[in-house]
């Protein structure tokens, strides 16, 4: 226990390790700052943290410090409201509006602003200057940010995270005095897949959610709720906000053990795919009299549906879906006629990868435990693609062991130049084995760039290095044996490991030899823990609750085993082959599909369900540490669009609420029993009332629909959760998983959230949200050997279609900020192979599999021998699994 | 004439000695002893015993510093010694004169420093605006290799030493030592909080040491003379000799070294030849653009660290600015205030904005828009923009002439603003 004195008081604090101002703020003491950031730490830049501190009780002058950059001692005097320190406090406000223009009514950042909470904190409200102010001209950023640089008080915050933090290129600081310009070179996209959090990170409205602005409201006039993204299986927290009944912006929402405060851009601007042309939003009805489908009303809709329902339905599921929404179907279907709506590379290996977690000997990491790690194996998974929020999280990994090194000669862990400057271009062990190039290459140790075979022998054999008991790799390569040696003797300094791998691949020998290294690891006395990353939001989920392959619905359907098929938020054309989704279809006699957007497979369906977005749906999803996390509206229920699970149950003429889908699926097998705990039920009251979605200044709540109706109606409530979609309820903080803003008096940011957290930048009042569902009591992995070293067959590639952030992920894809930054199709061979093909960059080539054909432009990249890569773009053979290809140019 | 070992084997046409000049002036036989007969720990306590202090402008003591350097078993691989030539201080010209004259003795010092501090490579930062010194150092630094002074097992002593000539953005930032570290990896001259110290944590993260160029010449005279004939050359607390330099409406502005806690008076008068004719002396910045203003009341100070200190203003470099009664107190500050306005690097709030606002208001009382109220709110910058408020030095020493200008030169200020003009403009 460490005692402060804050002007004569005692104060306790639970530890002495951190800085004056984040033990200040833990105190409850307002203490205004601008560039500190409790995941950036401290750098001394902006002066507005100044308090005074006293060498002893003698002294009574004391000294102005930043309290930033001053450790924390036991029995230190400290005096927040000293005069001298007040005045200083507002003199660097008023410094800092010498330039920043009055415009905070027409700035998107008002009411939300930290510039305005603290220049109203400081006092400083006069101005006395009569000068004219410095005006810069700002740049078009791309899609997702505004920019506006006149705002800018030069904390320096977006290039700490930008570039520090996230390893950013194109935004800096540029020029110098009061001059100091942060942008890009020359106007342009920013390239960072993590900039759209410096809407977040910036204390003021420089730069500013861009498509955000379409629909833009206040803070204080949105409502807001507790959301998990729903574009890639790590789970992040989010706070989607919306406003006449529309979705205006998703923000981060802090878990100290997932997302903490950064989100990756596909997660932040995926909403708009909310308003795509292609959402469905009126239930469809096949008449062959009317040429198609026709708009029904939910009874007539569910009432041919449900008549289509007979002994030979069979229910196909979704990892985009909700586990209940998955749960409900398996239960009006039947678990055996309940197909996982997943290719049957990725129903294998979710299932291996489940099987892979629940073994004692291998823990599944948090990412806040892979930022804790001190070295990383990365065996195959393009992360930085398929789980941006994770490649971030390595990125901390890599610079972990020189911190802690440089921290070790007395440098304040927090002091984050110093910890900078000392570690200089040092990194920790971060070894990549894979088959393309990805955007951590360049924190790497070392990659290894080899096909997918290849990086499990690679893994087996570090495995092997470890553990004497394991198979040795045959024939491995002299350098791939120095390069496991190397790995083997980097890791074992390492406090702690973290081997990552994923799904994409389609390999399960490079899960498998994952789950060795880390199985060797912990056997040989060193701590270790695991990633697989699932490419869903609910591939984990869904594997969970189980059923069988989609291949098998299709063999079922070409016996005439299948009359009628409910295929649940899916486009089965992204889990399978074109010929043979033509031919389930062909055999299926009738068809419904529940989804939230019209896909190559809804458009065929007889009877299409309009199922709710996430944003418009109480649900859960299960992430890559095995997390239930829920996830609730923030539009109120409507008629037609409704949650998956409840157009479900209304087939199955069954009317329950999300606790009792929940309730039933916990009953339902003791992997799901802790699911009810993922956070409090819709009984839930705080001091007898609801939680509140509208903040206490929420306005025009009786104008709102002033045009259709002047009487007050009754504010909306969440039949499913104990929201209220009102201002109406109890003011006081929910618990973390019910949290739907971050306000608290004087605090109207983003920064509200240092009210919320038990220890400023640490836990949560409340705990951390979520359920873990896998135990550790599956049975030990019995050890496996390496596949044979790769080869190609004459004249073919193993295709591998590529992942991208932006366009991989099919609903994200429909955002148009999203879509803006999609990548153009093309083939990738490495420069061999096109030599070898007379090809040069641009040209056309023919990529011809078992079952198709595509042409597509060449582009060159360092690929493994014998492997290629393809981009097909959103709608293409992206779902496709490594497959055998042909590839030749095309005849001019 | 008392003894002037930094300067007295300059030549008088201003060409540089060279190698075989300097050698022939004793030049190398300091190092000669020293990698011969020395250990590194007695040639730190050599220019410990010396009494040796900086001479860019903080007066550390420079043995003292070199012992913070993790020394013995401690010590780390590599470890860097810069010399910091980067002379950017208005009024401040002192170190290219010996740039400029006599390189080698600077690179005998850096081999001396390096020897004692366990360097194995070491940068000289240059400004970059010293285009003729650039070319004599490199010049000199060939010669040093191709006589074996640089380079690999320097003499057979088994210490080996590479010196990079390095020349500065342009950037008055650079010349702060953690500034000029950031600058010397290609990085923004920002500085970087202390500590850690760059002794422990500098150039690319090893401890360096950072010396004024001025500095590091001393050190070839006191190893070869010892650290007792080195205190006997001055008088005053502060041992050895001060390059000391004047320059405006004096009769013969220049440099000239002299035993340290020489007089005010005397460098002024003696050297300077006085005030030019129907000029009077108004006041003084005694150290460089960055030092309280002392007035014809404090002509019989010594320029020595503590002398000065007492008199309120800084020794500084050495070099000072005079102000003579042609001139208006006010514009001259307006012109440093706006000097170090545009140098600020922009990192902390203080400097970047407050300067500028500084400037701002000097200009208006300057051109005539000067508003009663204006002499508070500068007064009270100069304490807001003081020590620990900033995160570095620059704002600090930008203010100093400011507030000695309030107090010594109040009447001017009022006059500008009561009769809205400056009294010294013909408008």
């Amino acid at each position: 226990m460490t005692v402060l004195f804050v002007d004569g008081k005692p104060r306790e604090l639970a530890h002495a390790e951190g800085n004056l101002l984040q033990a200040l703020l833990t105190l409850g003491y307002d203490v205004p700052y601008f560039c500190w950031h409790p995941a950036l730490g401290s750098v001394g830049a902006c002066r507005q943290c100044a308090v005074k501190v006293f060498r002893d009780k003698n002294d009574t002058r004391g000294q102005i410090v930043m309290s930033c950059m001053t450790p924390v001692r036991d029995g230190m005097l400290v005096s927040v409201d000293d005069a001298t320190a007040k005045r200083f406090r507002k003199s660097v406000i008023e410094w800092l509006m010498l330039n920043h223009p009055h415009d905070c009514p027409v700035c998107d950042e008002g009411g939300q602003c930290h510039l305005q909470d603290v220049t109203v904190m400081t006092g400083h409200n006069c101005r006395t200057t009569r000068f004219p102010k410095r005006t810069h001209r700002s740049q078009d950023l791309g899609p997702f940010l505004q920019h506006e640089m006149n705002r800018c008080i030069q904390c320096y915050r977006c290039v700490r995270f930008y570039r520090e933090y996230a390893g950013g290129k194109d935004l800096a600081a540029l020029g110098a005095h009061h001059h100091v310009y942060f942008g890009r070179e020359a106007s342009g996209a920013l390239e960072s897949e993590f900039a759209g959090n410096l809407a977040e990170v910036c204390p003021t409205g420089v730069f500013t959610d861009k498509p955000a602005r379409a629909r833009y409201a206040r803070k204080w006039d949105l409502t807001t709720a507790p959301s998990i993204c729903a574009h890639c299986g790590l789970g992040c927290n989010t706070i989607v906000a919306a406003r006449y009944g529309r979705v205006v912006r998703v923000e981060n929402r802090y878990h100290p053990a997932i997302n903490g405060y950064f989100l990756c851009d596909r997660g932040r601007f995926a909403r708009d795919f909310v308003e795509s042309e292609k959402r469905i939003r009126t239930p469809l009805v096949r008449e062959a009299s009317a040429g198609g489908l026709q708009p029904a009303s939910a009874v007539a809709a569910v009432k041919q549906a449900a008549a289509l329902l007979g002994n030979k339905a069979i229910g196909i599921g979704s990892p985009r879906a909700s586990l209940e929404g998955n749960f409900a179907l398996r239960e009006l279907v039947g678990v055996d006629r309940f197909y996982l709506g997943l290719s049957a590379q990725d129903a294998r290996l979710a299932s291996l990868a489940l099987q892979i977690l629940r073994t004692p000997a291998v823990p599944a990491y948090s990412l806040h435990e892979i930022e804790d790690a001190e070295a990383a194996l990365i065996l195959g998974e393009d992360v930085a693609n398929t789980a941006p929020r994770l490649a971030l999280a390595l990125r901390q990994t890599a610079r972990r062991q020189p911190a802690r090194a440089a921290a070790a000669t007395g440098i304040p862990a927090w002091q984050a130049h110093s910890i900078a400057d000392a570690i200089h271009d040092r990194l920790g062990p971060l070894y990549i084995a894979g088959p393309v190039a990805t955007r951590l290459d360049e924190i790497a140790t070392r990659t290894y760039r080899a096909a997918p075979d290849d990086v499990a022998r690679l893994g087996f054999a570090v495995a092997a290095a470890f553990d004497d008991r394991l198979p040795r790799v045959a024939d491995l390569p002299a350098e791939v044996a120095a390069l496991v040696a190397e790995i083997a003797a980097a890791l074992k300094p390492a406090r702690r490991t973290v081997v990552v791998a994923g799904l994409w691949l389609g390999s399960e020998a490079v899960l498998l030899a994952a789950a060795h290294v880390v199985g060797a690891l912990r056997g040989a006395g060193f701590d270790a823990g695991l990633c697989l990353v699932p490419p869903e939001a609910n591939t984990f989920g869904l594997a969970l609750l189980g059923g069988r392959p989609l291949a098998d619905a299709f063999a079922l359907a070409r016996q005439g085993e299948v009359e009628t098929a409910l295929v649940l938020e899916n486009d089965l054309h992204r889990r399978a082959p074109a010929a043979a989704v033509d031919e389930f279809f062909a055999a299926v006699k009738n068809f419904v599909a529940l989804d939230c957007v019209s896909t190559r497979t809804a458009t065929r369906a007889s009877v299409v369900l309009p199922a709710a977005t996430w944003a418009e749906s109480d649900g859960a999803f299960v992430n890559n540490e095995g997390r239930a996390q829920r996830f609730y509206r923030v539009i109120p229920p409507q008629e037609l669009v409704r949650d998956s699970w409840r157009w479900l149950d209304a087939l199955a003429g069954v009317n329950r609420d999300l606790d009792g889908v929940a309730a039933a699926l916990a009953a339902s097998s003791p992997e799901f029993a802790a699911l009810p705990q993922a956070a409090p039920d819709a009984k839930f009251r705080l001091l007898n009332e609801r939680v509140p979605m509208q903040p206490r200044r929420f306005s025009g709540r009786t104008a709102i629909d002033a045009a259709v109706e002047v009487s007050e109606p009754k504010p909306p409530l969440d039949p499913d959760s104990a929201f209220a979609f009102s201002m109406e309820g109890c003011d006081g903080q929910p618990p973390p998983a019910l949290t739907p803003f971050y306000w608290s008096p004087n605090w109207n940011s983003v920064q509200a959230l240092n009210k919320f957290q038990a220890e400023v930048g640490g836990p949560l009042r409340g705990g951390e949200p979520g359920a873990r569902l896998l135990a550790p009591d599956g049975p030990s992995l019995a050890p496996s050997s390496a596949p044979p070293a790769f080869a190609a067959p004459a004249d073919h590639w193993l295709l591998l279609p590529i992942q991208t952030v932006f366009g991989s992920d099919e609903l994200s894809a429909l955002s148009p900020a999203i879509a803006a930054r999609i990548l153009a199709p093309f083939v990738a061979l490495n420069d061999d192979a096109a030599k070898a093909l007379g090809a040069t960059a641009g040209d056309a080539l023919l990529v011809e599999l078992d079952d198709e054909a595509v042409r597509l432009p060449l582009a060159i990249e360092p690929l493994p021998h014998g492997v290629a890569a393809v981009w097909a773009g959103p709608d293409g053979a992206d779902a496709r699994p490594p497959a055998w290809a042909r590839i030749r140019k095309e005849a001019r | 004439m008392s003894e002037r070992p930094l300067t007295e084997n300059l030549k008088a046409d201003g060409s540089p000695l060279s190698f075989a000049e300097y050698e022939a002036a004793g030049g190398y036989e300091a190092a000669a002893k020293a990698l011969a007969s020395l250990t590194p720990d007695e040639a730190l306590k050599t220019v410990q015993d010396s009494g040796l202090r900086g001479r860019g402008g903080a007066g550390f003591p420079t043995g003292a510093k070199w012992s913070l350097a993790p020394r013995g078993e401690r010590a780390v691989k590599p470890t860097y010694l810069v010399a910091n030539a980067d002379e950017m201080e208005p009024g401040t010209f002192k170190d290219r004169l010996l740039l400029e004259g006599n390189p080698h003795q600077i690179i005998e010092g850096m081999l001396l420093a390096g020897y004692a501090i366990g360097a194995t490579a070491a940068y000289i930062f240059l400004r970059v605006e010293y285009t003729r010194a650039a070319a004599r150092v490199r010049q000199a630094l060939a010669e040093a290799y191709a006589r074996g002074w640089l380079g690999a097992n320097i003499r057979g002593s088994g210490y080996s030493l590479d010196i990079h000539l390095h020349t500065s953005a342009g950037r008055y930032m650079c010349g702060e030592e953690t500034g000029l570290i950031n600058s010397l990896q290609g990085r923004r001259a920002t500085p970087r909080a202390k500590p850690p110290f760059p002794v422990v944590s500098g150039l690319f993260g090893k401890p360096t040491v950072v010396q004024n160029a001025e500095t590091l010449a001393n050190l070839p005279p006191i190893l070869r003379r010892g650290a007792d004939w080195y205190k006997s050359l001055s008088s005053s607390a502060d041992a050895g000799t001060k390059i000391y330099g004047v320059s405006g409406r004096v009769k013969k502005p220049g440099l000239w070294e002299l035993p340290m806690g020489a007089t005010i008076r005397e460098i002024l008068e003696d050297r300077a030849g006085g005030m030019q004719d129907g000029r009077k002396l108004r006041g003084l910045l005694p150290g460089g653009a960055s030092t309280d203003f002392l007035t014809p009341e404090h002509l019989d100070t010594p320029m020595d660290f503590n002398s000065i200190q007492r008199a309120g203003s800084r020794l500084g470099t050495g070099t000072m600015i005079v102000l003579d009664d042609g001139a208006c107190p006010v514009g001259m500050v307006l012109n440093l205030t706006r000097f170090f306005a545009r140098e600020s690097c922009g990192w902390c709030t203080p400097c970047r904005e407050g300067l500028p606002y500084l400037a701002q208001i000097l200009q208006a009382i300057e051109s005539g828009a000067g508003e009663p109220d204006d002499l508070a709110v500068l007064e009270e910058h100069t304490r807001l923009l003081g020590p620990g408020m900033t995160f570095c030095a620059l704002a600090p020493g930008a203010v100093e002439p400011l507030q000695s200008a309030l107090k010594y030169f109040r009447e001017d200020f009022e006059r500008h603003i009561n009769e809205k003009r400056c009294p010294w403009s013909n408008g």
